[in-house]
């Protein structure tokens, strides 16, 4: 007995409809934009804006894990910068392009799980543990580059950046695959739905046999490997690798999870309003850009928003719109 | 020379959602004595006292001190009105000082509210000299003793000028020096002229320390009477009883081999607990908060590290260090506090059920949600949950219904020994009768069940056998025709 398709579509818009609150305040701000800068809603516009979202909207990913699970990482940006440099000088050593990219994903992934297990294991608040990973990792950064960035790369690593498939750049696809798999593995996996409990209540998931510190070091693991993924397309687009990339990326990457309605105390929420999130960040910086604002300004609109919208969702939560 | 008394509670209800926690209860206070309020678990002391100390409000029913009626709105009005209270965790901060603790809140200052340092020393150390203390004031809390620690809290009570000191169960954490130490000082507050409410498990103490006694039993005043004129056997009497009201349902189930031995099991809580469990057989442990009973299920469970002693299952000597392992074992824990450790609120009635059985659904790491959902849907029906689709949050459900969930967890997992730590706390009269037939069929099928009670009538009802736990150790074990409620409190009560 199968449900069908209109109760199946309605299920998904009850079971959504947070982030379809989100989704809403993205049509309004681009509405908004369009009225009042018609080069807003030209193809090549919305195309770089996706493109331009991407770097924060994959590091969000595994930010959004990790605050599913009521944790936070704070080093993501700097893991972004550490993998970023590793992956580089692989490729000026002369490492073949699979072997480097595989270099960057392991640092961070290698970085992530080390947050994982120190507040696993070590019984680290997760604020403190990857606060020292943010400095760690950017300081090694920096020491193994000597402050300088590493740039000029082969046309073919350069490609994950600006190549293009149907007109739609590489990154962007990558974006769009990242969410799918990540949709899919919190809906459809044990992994998810672990998360979800962890989240919920850490100790009735333990009392329910559940290996809560793997499952907890994986998730930071996850969050390493998504900052390696996103080193290599920044790495790309600039056409250099730099120690001091992906400053303040953490912060980005919690506003967009929390603008997508994942609640900071773990358990609740889901990728689509993470992904939802990272654009209308992407949107309004570039629509901010669009008008002119200054890049002051910009940093006080973007600051208001994050506060506007969680209040908004709190006071809708209150009045139980919905659960 | 019968004087008016000093504090007078009449006819005080209480009602919870769902639950009537006192009905009509009297308590009477004269000037300077020690009235000891008794009870079982649960019979209505702590609210009663919470009432007093503004913590709750009354549903119903007149305070009056000094003959004059009052309304105690918040616990700082009654500190205000004189009342002051000693909770068994005690409320202090630990890395202030002995003077700042006292004073916190009320420090005396100089102008521009810097603090007094000098004046707030002086007055600590005058406080904890009228007590008998030689501590200094300007040390930390946190490295006195917990009898220290109380002594503390009682100069803070003396402080704010208390004219009644409610002390709930003081003496469960200290040494019998200090006990003699804290009667000293209780004795010495009555000469001071300050009435003492004083709860307490320990008849001894009762018959120590205390003018009167008013026994409480399931959220009524039942007797109160002079302490000189009663007897041990008449106490245990008024706690217990009571007519046997719940529906128990005839137990089906025939016994069979033995599922589950503990040799000599110690832990920091525990010491030499010894027992066997058989198919089919609901073994019921009794025993009063704090002995033991939690620690035991959880040490079962994997959660207590085990110091020494053995777990046989079937037969075989087994190594649970975790939750995980029991489960391999065919282990299920229903804990006592259901909100806090037996359910993920933010999930889906369904995830719940699964959560300790996701294994059993899952490939390479994907969950097959249909079958799954099979599943679900044959424990919500054959546990009768009542929920509107499995997708419903289970916050949602009522006490009884998450019960079942929990339950439904263990069944999922195919669990054959059951620990049930409080089944029915917090469960409506309906859903509780639903469990106790639960607990009926799963026997019959062959399941053993471990069941941890404060309530003694289900105890008696539902078990075949009773053990009784005292300080970390099993204090006696009677068999389904023996167990009385009498027996089993003496059992529970008597060092």
């Amino acid at each position: 007995m199968r449900p069908n398709g209109i109760a199946l579509r309605q299920n998904f818009l009850l079971h959504h409809a947070r982030q379809l609150g989100t989704l809403s305040g993205l049509l309004v701000l681009g509405l908004v934009l369009w009225v009042l800068t018609p080069h807003f809603l030209t193809l090549s516009n919305l195309l770089n804006v996706a493109e331009q979202a991407t770097i924060i909207a994959i590091v969000a990913v595994g930010m959004t894990f990790v605050i599913l699970t009521a944790g936070i990482d704070l080093s993501v940006g700097s893991v972004l910068a550490f993998a970023g440099v590793v992956m580089a000088s692989a490729l000026h050593a002369g490492a073949p392009l699979p072997f480097a990219l595989l270099a960057g994903l392991v640092t961070g992934t290698v970085c992530g799980l080390v947050n994982g297990l120190l507040i696993t294991l070590g019984r680290l608040p997760p604020f403190i543990a990857t606060l020292g990973m943010m400095s760690v990792a950017r300081g090694t950064a920096l020491m193994y580059t000597g402050g300088r960035p590493i740039s000029g790369f082969s046309e073919n690593f350069r490609w994950l950046a600006t190549g293009e498939v149907l007109r739609v750049p590489i990154p962007v696809i990558v974006m769009i695959g990242i969410y799918a798999i990540a949709f899919f593995v919190l809906t459809r996996t044990k992994l998810g739905r672990y998360t979800y409990a962890i989240g919920g209540n850490e100790e009735a998931t333990h009392l329910s046999g559940v290996n809560v510190r793997f499952y907890k070091t994986v998730v930071y693991g996850l969050a390493g490997l998504f900052s390696g993924l996103a080193a290599i397309l920044l790495t790309a687009r600039l056409n250099s690798a730099q120690p001091i990339a992906g400053m303040m990326y953490e912060l980005d990457a919690i506003a967009a999870t929390v603008i997508g309605g994942t609640s900071l105390l773990g358990g609740e929420g889901n990728v689509l309003g993470t992904l939802i999130g990272a654009l209308i960040m992407a949107v309004l910086r570039n629509g901010l850009n669009l008008l002119g604002v200054s890049s002051f300004l910009q940093q006080v609109v973007i600051g208001s928003v994050i506060i506007v919208a969680v209040l908004i969702d709190m006071a809708l939560k209150r009045r139980g719109k919905y659960s | 020379m019968e004087t008016a008394p000093l504090l007078k509670m009449s006819q005080i209800s209480k009602t919870f959602p769902g639950v009537l926690a006192l009905d009509k209860v009297d308590f009477e206070l004269r000037r300077g004595e020690v009235h000891v309020l008794l009870g079982e678990n649960g019979a209505g002391k702590s609210t009663l006292m919470k009432i007093l100390s503004g913590a709750y409000q009354k549903s119903s029913g007149e305070i009056e001190l000094d003959g004059v009626p009052v309304s105690i709105k918040n616990p700082r009005h009654a500190q205000d009105l004189g009342i002051s209270t000693i909770y068994q965790e005690l409320n202090l901060i630990p890395h202030l000082s002995i003077a700042e603790n006292i004073f916190l809140g009320r420090e005396p200052s100089k102008f521009a509210s810097v603090i007094d340092q000098r004046a707030l020393v002086r007055a600590a150390r005058e406080l904890l000299k009228g007590l008998g203390l030689t501590v200094d004031p300007s040390a930390r809390v946190k490295r006195l003793g917990i009898a220290e620690q109380q002594m503390v809290e009682v100069a803070k009570a003396l402080s704010l000028e208390t004219r009644i000191l409610i002390m709930d169960e003081p003496t469960s954490a200290l040494s019998q020096q200090e006990i003699k130490q804290l009667f000293a000082t209780i004795r010495r507050l009555k000469e001071g002229g300050v009435s003492i409410i004083y709860i307490s498990h320990r008849l001894e103490e009762l018959f120590e320390l205390g003018d009167r006694v008013t026994v409480l039993r399931d959220g009524r005043s039942v007797a109160t009477c002079e302490v000189a004129e009663t007897s041990k056997p008449e106490l245990i009497r008024l706690m217990v009883n009571r007519e046997l009201t719940e529906q128990f349902p005839k137990r089906q189930a025939t016994i069979g081999e033995e599922i589950l031995r503990l040799e000599g099991l110690t832990t920091s809580g525990l010491r030499d607990i010894s027992f066997s469990l058989h198919k089919g057989e609901v073994l019921g442990i009794a025993g009063l908060m704090g002995a033991g009973r939690t620690e035991l299920a959880q040490a079962i469970f994997g959660v207590e590290k085990i110091e020494a002693g053995q777990i046989y299952v079937k037969g075989k000597a087994r190594r649970i260090t975790s939750p995980r392992r029991a489960i391999n074992c065919g282990i299920g824990f229903l804990t006592e506090d259901r909100k806090s450790q037996g359910l993920v609120l933010r999930l889906s009635v369904g995830e719940n059920l699964c959560l300790p059985s996701v294994d059993k659904f899952t490939s390479w790491g994907m969950v097959d949600r249909n079958k799954e959902k099979l599943a679900c849907r044959r424990y919500i029906q054959e546990l009768r949950i009542r929920t509107p689709s499995l997708k419903q949050k289970v916050s949602f459900l009522s006490g009884g219904n998450q019960q079942k969930v929990v339950l439904g967890k263990w069944l999922c997992s195919e669990a054959e020994i059951f620990i049930f730590d409080e089944p029915t706390r917090g469960v409506d009269v309906g859903a509780k009768t639903e469990i106790y037939e639960l607990m009926d069929r799963l026997t019959a099928e062959g399941v053993a069940i471990i069941m941890i009670s404060s309530e003694l009538p289900e105890v008696l009802g539902m078990s075949d056998r009773v053990l009784v736990m005292r300080s970390g150790e099993i204090a006696g074990e009677f068999s389904a025709n023996e167990a009385t409620q009498e027996r089993v409190l003496q059992c529970a009560l008597m060092a």
